[in-house]
């Protein structure tokens, strides 16, 4: 029978297939461990005398709440350096695999899997964090989960999980100049809404997506639960294959030659039916930023901040009118005259070296706007360091941002790195929900090419606005993949 | 886990849609280590607001929550569901919820309907008309009745069988553990392991020092 990608990597791992509606019991084959959603899980296994099935399957790192100054010194916050310390107890009890802090393989949970190589196409991953979907670039099921489920993965090394619905979404064509796979991604949670994914899995498919590197894949399945899908998956291809050849855990010899000959059919078969289609072309696309206080609130950097009186659904009348009172704004106002206080670049979503590469680039001999803070956040020490060996750090320091070792930070605020109230921000992160950034923060979601220009003329901004040095080449700014990682050098 | 097959309670109006987990419990308050005690931080930036719905004396006990559109949007932190049961919520009940807050409500007792959107705002108008109303919500028929009008809620089976039992995810997943034996004996050589360890060579971190 014809299926769909994800279709083909959920039958592969069936235990045991659910009857009279019970759900099917999914094999889990990588399990990605952080320091937040974790304790209750490990002490629910301390109470009932379990064990964690297979460590080899696990892995944990330090990310949510870990300082990005100072990461030598003990951790300031208490309540923070009890959950890190917890994390760690658990993991030398359990015998669990763990980047510290300070270790070169520490970093963001989303970053750490596929730069060692253990994110794979045809793999189930999980992890108790919603930004697992980003590990659906590679062409794996991969979605957050809860802690109660952390414990169960932790005990049995499956989930019980309900069938779900597939969508569909093509982006055809090409992206134009000074446009990137993060101004995608907010395309279609604009266009489908923050509930339109609920009970899907997404596949990105068609030209656009085609074209991109895998770590601009992994921008746009990052965000798949910002449009209410637990999971986004786009097919694995020679883009996929070349990423992860030569990586510590991807395998080798024999293995790697079996693993791809079955990676190459894992694509959704040409007659395979979804659930739901969404068509997007790519030529049409534009920066686009969010203006409110959800992801799918968002607009092409072109337009105006909405006049709530104009939108016709009560709901979303309502909650525009609402968002725009926490952020401060007038509709009407044209999002390009909106000063922002910060520019925060980092997190899952693009913390990545490209993203920091392309940044680089637009900022390089250049000096921030003034009474702008600039932080940039590598996603991991590996990361960290491969900026460092390309001279991006300097560029940075030149231009007045500051360099922070890696972790969540800002993304979230649950270390220092946070806003005060009132404070706004341009952030490359996923999340502008209220509050997310620190108590009263103001957030508006952009790519690192809008945060770059936005850090150099202090209001939202893309590539376009700036008058660029005709030594920059602009040819990079097309969405096309930039140079690829040095492997084996350090990333 | 507790069984729940009826529950009665005072319910609460919350007309705000797209509800998500930064405001259910904000980032600061998931750093602790328990699973006990984060009623303090339910809706922590709204009950400061003397005019929110939980600062008003009819709502205080409230028991049944009656939310607008997308309830529970955004991260995974099952600390949302923690927070509104250490509160004292039982039910949530919304026209729409997300994924992964719903998985979590249903592991951990906390019943999460799907009710028509008409029938919320039905709910709402009596809540609001006539607070401290009482909400009875029966997961038996999958109804919920409040003053004269009974509306239905939409839960999985699966779901409602597990909190009608009270049963315990992880019991039940073992009793397959031959089934998950014989699988793992199936799985290709090249699925990875994260044991023992690979590593690129190890090379120092320099800490970043705050700017002056």
């Amino acid at each position: 029978m014809a299926g769909t990608l994800a279709e083909k990597v959920w039958e592969a791992h069936l235990v045991r297939r659910g009857t009279d509606g019970s759900p099917d019991l999914l094999y889990i084959d990588l399990h990605l461990v952080h320091e937040v959603t974790s304790p209750q899980a490990f002490e629910g296994l301390r109470l009932a005398g379990r064990q964690v099935r297979r460590p080899d399957l696990t892995i944990a790192t330090e990310d949510h709440n870990t300082p990005t100054l100072d990461i030598d010194l003990p951790i300031a916050d208490l309540t923070s350096r009890t959950q890190i310390d917890t994390l760690r107890n658990n993991a030398r009890e359990f015998g669990v695999r763990i980047h510290s802090l300070g270790d070169a393989d520490q970093g963001i949970v989303h970053q750490v899997g596929p730069q060692l190589g253990l994110t794979m196409p045809g793999l189930t991953v999980v992890c108790g964090d919603s930004h697992t979907s980003t590990h659906g670039a590679f062409g794996a099921l991969a979605f957050g989960i809860g802690t109660s489920e952390v414990e169960h993965v932790l005990a049995t090394q499956t989930l019980p999980l309900a069938p779900f619905k597939t969508m569909a979404i093509t982006v055809n064509g090409q992206l134009p100049p000074g446009t990137t796979s993060k101004d995608i991604i907010l395309a279609i949670i604009a266009k489908i809404g923050t509930g339109g994914g609920q009970g899907y899995v997404l596949e990105y498919r068609g030209e656009a997506i085609r074209n991109l590197s895998m770590e601009a894949r992994m921008t746009v399945c990052n965000m798949s639960i910002e449009a209410g899908a637990r999971a986004g998956m786009i097919a694995p291809d020679e883009t996929t294959f070349e990423y992860l050849k030569g990586r510590p855990h991807a395998p080798e010899g024999e293995d790697w030659d079996a693993a791809v000959e079955y990676w190459k059919t894992l694509r959704s078969d040409d007659d395979a039916v979804f659930d739901a289609e969404v068509v997007l072309e790519a030529s049409d696309l534009e920066p686009f930023v969010t203006w409110g206080t959800n992801p799918g609130q968002g607009l092409p950097l072109s337009a105006n901040v909405p006049v709530p009186a104009e939108i016709a659904d009560e709901n979303e009348r309502v909650a525009a009118e609402r968002a725009l009172e926490y952020m401060g704004l007038e509709g009407g106002t044209p999002l390009r005259e909106i000063k922002v206080d910060t520019v925060f670049i980092g997190s899952c979503t693009n913390g990545r070296i490209e993203d920091l590469r392309s940044v680089a680039k637009v900022v390089k001999g250049r000096k921030k706007a003034d009474d702008v803070r600039v932080l940039v956040v590598p996603a991991s020490a590996r990361v960290r360091i491969q900026a460092e060996a390309e001279g991006l750090d300097v560029i940075f320091k030149e231009f007045g941002a500051e360099w922070r070792n890696a972790g969540c930070s800002m993304c979230l605020g649950m270390n220092p790195d946070q806003l005060a109230p009132g404070e706004r921000s341009a952030s490359t992160s996923n999340r502008n929900f209220e509050g997310r950034q620190g108590k009263g923060g103001r957030t508006h979601l952009v790519s690192p090419l809008v945060a770059a220009a936005t850090a150099v003329r202090g209001t939202l901004s893309s590539v376009a606005d700036l008058d660029l040095p005709g030594e920059v080449d602009l040819t990079t700014f097309d969405g096309s993949p930039l140079a690829p990682l040095e492997t084996p050098s350090f990333v | 886990m507790e069984k729940i097959t009826t529950h009665t309670g005072v319910g609460v109006p919350l007309r705000r849609s797209n509800v998500d987990t930064d405001q259910i419990i904000p980032a600061v308050y998931l750093k602790r280590v328990t699973r006990t005690g984060f009623e303090d931080a339910l809706f922590a930036a709204w009950r400061g607001d003397p005019t929110f719905v939980l600062n008003q004396e009819a709502y205080k006990n409230g028991s049944v929550l009656v939310a607008g559109p997308d309830f529970g949007t955004g991260s995974s932190r099952e600390h949302a569901v923690w927070a509104l049961k250490d509160y004292g919520f039982r039910v949530v009940l919304a026209s729409r919820f997300a994924d992964i807050f719903r998985g979590n409500s249903g592991k951990q007792g906390l019943v999460a309907g799907v009710v028509a959107q008409e029938d919320v705002e039905l709910l709402w108008k009596i809540l609001e008309t006539k607070p401290g109303t009482e909400v009875t919500v029966d997961l038996e028929h999958r109804t919920v009745h409040a003053d004269d009008v009974t509306v239905p809620f939409q839960i999985d089976d699966y779901t409602r069988w597990r909190l009608m039992e009270g049963l315990d995810d992880i019991g039940l997943t073992l009793q397959n553990e031959a089934d998950i034996t014989a699988f793992e004996a199936t799985r290709e050589a090249w699925r990875p392991k994260t044991l023992p360890a690979k590593h690129l060579p190890s090379v120092p971190v320099e800490p970043a020092r705050p700017v002056s």
